[in-house]
């Protein structure tokens, strides 16, 4: 017990159990999220709101392609991390396990289904 | 050093019966506003599945994004989307050790709510 040092007695004793990437992680797409919000909101309001014919014209474009499948990817794995985070704090045991697992499970379904539909339109 | 004191310690007042404030409420928006982005983009991301799929689907979601209800969604999504970028650009700030003061704090969380706003207001304006 009395060679045990700090470090090791911290380690893995957070509430999500890891040490402190999540926060670096988060605070690395906060800052990402300042610059693609408004680029998000702009892009994404011009193209909602066109015919059909519209609409596929203007996202087979590169710029709004690239906005939009840039964003969605930064924007929908901050937003798992920004949920995991409140699960690990208002969650425990099994529940917390298999929630945690799947809000993973839908951010990345939603990652693969965007970009499935963006590269369809695009090509 | 090594025997941490482990019952003895100061406990934070318990969430139910905390007076709510001007930095813990914008916090908690924070949080909520973003896990509402996650669910708030299954509508985005279904929309652009439905225009890569057919003329069809296309407009049965378009049609339903366009009525309304779905206008004031789209509305509320924008708010939540600017509002925890403005939130988590705060945290950026505490991070790098600036603005820690209640008072800054709080200044920030009412900019918080009024930038979102005027944001969202000037979004809908420009689109």
């Amino acid at each position: 017990m009395a060679y045990l040092t700090d470090r090791k007695r911290a380690q893995g004793t957070g509430s999500g159990r890891q040490g402190t990437m999540h926060h670096w992680q988060m605070l690395v797409s906060s800052i990402l999220l300042v610059v693609l919000v408004p680029l998000f909101v702009l892009t994404f309001g011009i193209g909602l709101g066109g015919t059909y014919e519209e609409t596929l014209a203007y996202f087979s474009r590169p710029f709004p392609a690239i906005v939009t499948a840039l964003c969605l990817i930064v924007g929908i794995l901050h937003f798992k991390r920004e949920a995991e985070e409140a699960i690990e704090d208002y969650m425990h045991g099994v529940a917390e396990r298999l929630t945690f697992i799947a809000v993973g499970a839908l951010a990345y379904t939603l990652i693969a289904v965007a970009l499935f539909a963006l590269i369809k339109i695009a090509l | 050093m090594a025997d941490v004191n482990r019952g003895n310690r100061p406990l934070s007042p318990h969430l139910q019966i905390y007076r709510p404030q001007m930095t813990s409420m914008s916090s908690i928006m924070v949080r909520i506003t973003g896990i509402a982005c996650l669910v708030l983009s299954v509508i985005v991301v279904a929309w652009l599945l439905a225009a890569s799929t057919s003329e069809a689907a296309f407009d049965a979601w378009n049609g339903l994004l366009r009525s309304w209800f779905g206008k004031l969604v789209m509305f509320g999504a924008t708010w939540a989307v600017f509002y925890h970028m403005l939130g988590r650009l705060r945290h950026v700030i505490w991070d790098f050790g600036y603005a820690l003061d209640v008072e800054t704090s709080e200044k920030m969380g009412m900019g918080m709510f009024i930038g979102a706003t005027v944001l969202a207001v000037v979004a809908v304006l420009v689109v």
